[in-house]
């Protein structure tokens, strides 16, 4: 067994409205920031012990489908690194 | 009939259903989720709240619970399940129902009296009202907005499951009426196994004590009366 980090990403499907990420973009520009978007997402690092990383990714992925992302407004990502 | 009221941690219009029910005569009872759907129940409310704090998503988790498996189970039977706001969440969830119901379009937790057009009069839980009836109900989410696939939504309108529109005092949907910014401004829809199945964001519940004053609740809770 091998220590892993599986990294879930997860983001909006594209076209859903994001107004957390909305209201994050005014804020910047009231400090004078320049931008022409911006997109939230969440991240979630999970630490396991797999046989491989092929393993790691595919509970990540698992568990991404189960409870981390709501598959009616997410997409998500797994990557895996070696802890 | 007796209608079980769902406790998570984090509920807070659990007793409040409970009293709602009473007054029109349905007995219910309140259930913890750890203890499980007694099996003498022969209805489900998913109340309003905050279950486990709404992290990761307004409803995620309670949507996830083992008790909510019995609850699906017994929807499948027959059994009349009704989730309101928090448990309308729970609702869409547990794939109970159709879509999500996630940040409103202005980022802020909203507290108000909406109007509400009854879009299919047809179904236990707006059978005592008219299609095209205008109520008032008030809201109280932060996660409300309704969303789904496009293609998805035109099935559901085709096949008559919105139960609930936002819309304005003469029953026309504006984006104006349209609190939370609602896909096709949908305050509740009923289930993918038939219409005893029902969801929506606004609380009946708070407004079904006529000590209170108005009672124009009442008739979606009638939804648990056989």
């Amino acid at each position: 067994m091998t220590e892993f980090t599986a990294t879930v990403t997860v983001t909006l499907k594209h076209g859903v409205l994001d107004p957390e990420a909305e209201t994050t973009q005014q804020a910047l520009e009231r400090l004078g920031f320049e931008l022409q978007d911006l997109r939230s997402a969440d991240r979630f690092e999970i630490d396991l012990d797999a046989d491989s990383a092929d393993d790691a990714a595919e509970r990540a992925e698992e568990m991404a489908e189960r409870l981390l992302a709501n598959p009616t407004i997410h997409d998500y990502e797994v990557t895996v690194s070696e802890t | 009939m007796t209608v079980a009221v769902i406790q998570f941690g984090g509920s807070n219009c659990d007793r409040d259903s409970v009293q709602a029910l009473e007054e029109i005569g349905v007995e219910a009872e309140l259930v913890w989720h750890e203890d499980g759907l007694p099996e003498d129940v022969d209805g489900v409310m998913l109340p309003g709240g905050f279950s486990y704090g709404d992290y990761l998503r307004a409803g995620a988790m309670a949507g996830r619970s083992p008790i909510m498996e019995e609850v699906k189970t017994a929807a499948e039977d027959g059994t009349p399940v009704l989730g309101v706001c928090n448990g309308a969440q729970i609702g869409c969830e547990s794939s109970l129902t159709p879509g999500a119901f996630t940040t409103n379009e202005s980022a802020r937790f909203q507290c108000e009296h909406v109007y509400l057009r009854v879009e299919n009069a047809d179904t236990p839980w707006t059978r005592a009202y008219d299609e095209g009836e205008v109520i008032e109900l008030p809201i109280a989410h932060g996660e409300g907005r309704y969303e789904i696939a496009d293609d998805r939504l035109e099935e559901l309108e085709a096949d008559d499951r919105v139960l609930f529109t936002y819309c304005d005092a003469d029953g026309t949907v504006t984006p104006e009426a349209n609190p939370n910014g609602s896909k096709h401004a949908v305050a509740g829809i009923t289930g993918d196994r038939g219409d005893h199945v029902a969801v929506m964001m606004p609380h009946p519940e708070r407004v079904a004590l006529a000590d209170l004053g108005h009672t124009q609740g009442q008739g979606v809770l009638e939804g648990f009366e056989t």
